[in-house]
Order: C-alpha cells, then sequence, then structure tokens
C-alpha cells in the first residue's frame, strides 16, 4: 500500500495521467498527418471525439466507485482533471460539427438542433458540462458551499444519460455499441443509488448513534 | 485464349488478377522464406485455384455510355474501402475486409414473375445481354456524402425486355444475396435479410437505371457489390441493391428492407431530395469524399442532379409525402 499510496499522491503521477489523456488526441493528429483518416475524414474525427467524450465521461464516473470499492481515497485528485477532458473532446466534437461537418451553416445547424433529436440530446449533453467545467476550481467549491457544488455537479450523470441517448438514436440498426456504453454507464449510476440507499438505511438504523456525516466535494 | 477475339471471352474465362499476383506470391514466398510454413500456404492457394471474382479483372470491350458526368471521379479507394454493405460489417470498413473471400463464381441471377419468359441467368449471359458501357454518375447516401463513379454495365431495360414483362408487372422487386456462412456478421447488422430493395416499374425502366458488373474499368470488387448490381443515380445509394440473386417483376408495391426497418428514416421512393428532411439527417448538403478533411459541404441537388431525366416520372406526386 506505501507504493501505491505515494505513486497516487506524487505530482509526477498527475503529469503522466495528464499526458495520456492526450493520447487520444495525438493519434488522431497522427492519423491526419499519415492520411490515415479514411474516405470521409470528417465523419472519423466527429466519431472519433464522440467516442472519446463518452469514453471520459465514464472514467470520470468510475473514479468515486473505485475509490470506494479498491480503498484507494487517493483516485479523487484526478477527478477534476479527467472530467475537464471529457469537456474537451466535447468541445472538439462539437467543433468538428460546426466547422468542418457544416461549416458555420447556421440555419441549418439551428434546424438539426430542433429536427434532430439525436442532436438536440447531444446539445444538452454538452451544455451540462458547461458549469461544471467553469465550476472546477477550488474557489467556486468555497464560493458555493461543497454540498451545493456536489449537487450541480450531479449533472454529469445527466450528461453520460444524454451522450449514451445521443449514440443510440443515432444508429441505423446496429445498436451494440450505444448499448454497450448504456450497460457502462448503468452500472456506474446503478452503484451510486445503491451506495446512497444503503448509507440511507444505515443512518435511520443508527440514527441516534451518529451525528450527521459533514458533506464534502471529497465524498461524492 | 489468345486465339479467341476478344469480344467472344466470356465472364469466367477472363483471367482474375489473382492467378498472377498468387503465382508471383508463392515464388516469393517460396526464395525469400524458404519457410515451409509460407511455403504451404502460398502452395495451397495457388493449388485451390484463384477464387473468381473475388479479385477485380479487367473488362474489355467497354463503350463511352450516355449521361455521364464531366466532375472529377472519385479516388477507386475512397469507393473501395468506405462501404455500407450490412451483411458483411456495420462499420464503413468492414466489407473491404470481411468480403475478401466472398465466392461470386458459380452466380445465379433468377430473373422471374409477371414476365413472359423467367430466366436463370448466368453471369456469362448477364455479360452479353447488351454492349456495356461507362457511366459516370454522381453516388448520394442517406448518409449525406456523396461520390463520384465510373460504373460498367447497361440500362436495366435491356435485362428487361429479354423476359419480357406482362401488363401485370407494376413494381420490380430485387433481392440480395445472403448465406451466414459467407456473411456471418450478416446476423447482427440488425435488419432483417435477405436485402430487397424495389423500384416502380417506369423507374426500373428509365435509361439511367443501370444493371452494373463493373467499376473503375474493371468487375464489381466484392465490397461494392460483386458480381452483378443496381445502379439508380438518383436515388439514394440504398436503393441501389448489390450481389443480385432474385429480379422478381411484381403486381404490388414490394417491401424493401429500411423502409420496413424505420420507416420514419427511409421511404420507398428514396429520391435525393434537400428539401425532405428526416429526423435522422438533414439532406440539405453533402460531403464530397475525396476532397480531404477540409472540403466544404457542397448543396444536395433535387434528384441528385438528374432531375431533368427523371422528375416527370414524379409529376403531380406530392414527393413530401411520397419521400
Ligand atoms: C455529452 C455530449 C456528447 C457525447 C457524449 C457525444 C458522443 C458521441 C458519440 C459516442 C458518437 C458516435 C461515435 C461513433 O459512431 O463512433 C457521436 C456522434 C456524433 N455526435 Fe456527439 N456527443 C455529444 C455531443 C454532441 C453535440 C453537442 C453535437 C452537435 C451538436 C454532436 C454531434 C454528433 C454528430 C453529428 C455525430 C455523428 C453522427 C453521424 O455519424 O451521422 N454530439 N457523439
Amino acid at each position: 500500500m506505501g507504493v501505491v499510496n505515494s505513486i497516487l499522491t506524487s505530482k509526477w503521477t498527475k503529469v503522466v495521467v495528464f499526458a495520456l489523456c492526450l493520447v487520444p488526441l495525438a493519434v488522431l493528429v497522427w492519423k491526419g498527418f499519415q492520411n490515415e483518416l479514411g474516405a470521409n475524414p470528417v465523419e472519423f474525427v466527429e466519431h472519433w471525439t464522440g467516442d472519446w467524450t463518452i469514453r471520459f465521461l465514464i472514467i470520470t464516473l468510475c473514479v468515486t466507485p473505485f475509490r470506494k470499492l479498491l480503498h484507494v481515497p487517493q483516485l479523487i485528485r484526478f477527478r477534476r482533471m479527467l472530467g475537464l477532458f471529457a469537456f474537451f473532446y466535447v468541445c472538439l466534437h462539437f467543433s468538428t460539427w460546426i466547422w468542418l461537418d457544416r461549416f458555420f451553416n447556421l440555419s441549418d445547424m439551428w434546424a438539426d438542433m430542433l429536427k434532430r433529436r439525436f442532436i438536440t440530446v447531444g446539445f444538452a449533453g454538452f451544455v451540462l458540462l458547461i458549469p461544471l467545467a467553469i465550476t472546477s476550481t477550488k474557489g467556486w467549491i468555497r464560493r458555493l458551499g461543497g454540498k451545493r457544488w456536489q449537487l450541480l455537479h450531479r449533472a454529469i450523470y445527466l450528461s453520460a444519460i444524454a451522450g449514451v441517448i445521443h449514440y443510440y438514436w443515432q444508429v441505423k440498426s446496429d445498436e451494440r455499441k450505444p448499448l454497450q456504453y448504456a450497460a457502462v454507464v448503468g452500472a456506474l449510476l446503478a452503484w451510486r443509488l445503491g451506495a446512497w440507499l444503503y448509507k440511507r438505511r444505515q443512518k435511520s438504523a443508527t440514527d441516534n448513534r451518529t451525528s450527521k456525516e459533514p458533506v464534502t466535494a471529497e465524498t461524492a | 485464349m489468345d486465339d479467341k477475339p476478344a469480344s467472344k471471352l466470356t465472364y469466367s474465362d477472363i483471367t482474375p488478377k489473382g492467378a498472377y499476383t498468387n503465382r508471383r506470391n508463392f515464388l516469393f514466398g517460396m526464395l525469400a522464406t524458404g519457410g515451409a510454413v509460407t511455403g504451404w500456404k502460398h502452395f495451397s492457394n495457388w493449388m485451390s485455384g484463384p477464387a473468381t471474382g473475388s479479385v477485380p479483372v479487367k473488362l474489355n470491350n467497354v463503350k463511352k455510355g450516355p449521361f455521364s458526368t464531366a466532375e472529377a471521379i472519385t479516388p477507386e479507394n475512397d469507393v473501395t474501402t468506405y462501404n455500407n454493405f450490412y451483411e458483411f460489417g456495420t462499420g464503413k470498413g468492414d466489407p473491404s475486409r470481411n468480403a475478401k473471400n466472398f465466392r461470386t463464381s458459380p452466380w445465379t441471377v433468377s430473373v422471374e414473375g409477371e414476365v413472359k419468359k423467367p430466366r436463370k441467368l448466368s453471369m456469362d449471359d448477364i455479360m452479353k445481354i447488351a454492349p456495356l458501357e461507362e457511366r459516370i454518375y454522381r453516388h448520394r447516401c442517406v448518409e449525406a456524402w456523396s461520390i463520384v463513379v465510373p460504373w460498367i454495365g447497361y440500362s436495366f431495360s435491356a435485362l428487361a425486355n429479354l423476359v419480357e414483362p406482362t401488363p401485370k408487372a407494376k413494381y420490380v422487386a430485387f433481392e440480395s444475396y445472403y448465406d451466414t456462412r459467407q456473411m456471418p456478421e450478416g446476423p447482427s447488422a440488425g435488419i432483417p435479410f435477405p436485402y430487397l430493395e424495389g423500384l416502380r416499374m417506369d423507374e426500373a425502366m428509365h435509361p439511367l437505371t443501370l444493371l452494373c458488373v463493373g467499376m473503375y474499368g474493371e468487375t464489381l470488387p466484392n465490397q461494392d457489390g460483386a458480381p452483378v448490381r443496381m445502379v439508380i443515380p438518383w436515388k439514394y445509394g440504398y436503393k441501389s441493391a448489390k450481389s443480385l440473386v432474385k429480379i422478381r417483376f411484381v403486381k404490388n408495391q414490394p417491401p424493401t428492407t429500411w423502409n420496413t426497418a424505420t420507416p420514419e428514416w427511409y421511404g420507398f421512393y428514396s429520391n435525393v431530395n434537400p428539401n425532405v428532411n428526416t429526423v435522422r439527417w438533414s439532406q440539405a448538403t453533402e460531403h464530397r469524399l475525396g476532397g480531404g478533411i477540409f472540403s466544404r459541404p457542397i448543396p444536395t441537388q433535387i434528384f441528385n442532379g438528374y432531375g431533368d431525366k427523371v422528375a416527370s416520372l414524379y409529376s403531380g406526386m406530392d414527393l413530401r409525402k411520397y419521400y
């Protein structure tokens, strides 16, 4: 445990994780220069960045269950970075759509937002992440107070659900991949529900013995 | 083979490129490695003969046909590596990987239904029904991308006239090959197979409608619908059924695969139309493949730009209702 602990708390680990999070982008750029984006490069980039958005949302949602199940509370150090990378990739994804796919055709994009429900729900998933990215700093946790901050940041659950629905609604017939993501997101949210129910039962059982556990950003 | 006049060559006479390359590979394999394993692999490949049709071969005596566009032809590599052929997998790159060993010889197309002379046609028969023409058509996918392809074939009407449809024939139903042993990815595609498509009789008989046996000067690659497919350039690509095994002239509008699976996204007519959008796609613009990542979307034309030739087929019809 000593080694694990010193790795997880080393500032270099953060640097390494940061670099790892950039690998999907680096591979994409590399493929671009190698002419390996295939016959429809715009679609390739759109799918690549979309895939990595949902993956980073999932990785971020893994932090809390892993901390608790594996007893590695230090993982919390990476959660903000991972969440911000999900936001980073959705920004790339959204920009790909605006620039390469639709080429700033405002009326076209507006029609898509209104009419194409997979776009509408994807956009909702993106918008939900904006306040989370803004309030991801220590200053904002302090300003909002741990409890309110935590409540706000539960919006990531909705964003992940929106992302899965966005994917599910766009596939033509082969639903395997969106259903796989749905299963993973579903399991991660179910774990939270389970943990919450468990806590509540315990609390009512021991109500007169313990006082309320203080909620901080770290316990979400 | 040399003493035969070129025009008498039959489909099965054409020596597949694979025969040369396999033989060369065989020698190189032996020389380079001297290894028994490599040697045996190439040897067995060579002994089992070329998988006819699995490697495109050059088509001779193809004349320039009518209706060709002067637009830049899409690089062949894009047209052979980016395919929707769900029997071989739903990823765009799946068909080019999974259709490599698809057997296209022997091949029979059954032409039947409301016709005076039903026929079971071999590929040799099909190659002889009418002179082969090269026609460079725009091809627009419902997914808002498009390509420009030099197809080879002849008007479908030539085949129809051969079997003499009766006055009862109002539609033509097309059926693609399906066999899970050759297409193990098929059951995961999420749509029912065999793949079915259909045209109204006047659409099928329109001179633009092509019975297609080749592209880019050669026979069709497997992933592009070998050995014989339809090409209907004013309709979304999925109307152009691949690897045909059955052509049936019928009285009533036949069921078609995508329309059955998701009717809100795919109509029976499926004419390219920038003014009719579905909940899935805006059809206002398209990406022309081959132009690179920064190529801008181009406006989609009604009937894919073939309106002067086909719009009259639909006069008086509400194209929003019959999309
Ligand atoms: C939380 C937010 C989002 C997530 C998690 C997400 C995720 C995804 C995923 C997983 C894919 C499919 C990738 C594949 O097929 O491999 C995708 C495709 C796509 N997304 Fe998103 N996305 C989000 C937001 C958005 C937004 C805001 C837009 C634009 C307004 C957008 C537009 C698209 C488009 C156009 C496609 C491609 C659809 C096609 O192939 O036709 N997405 N996205």
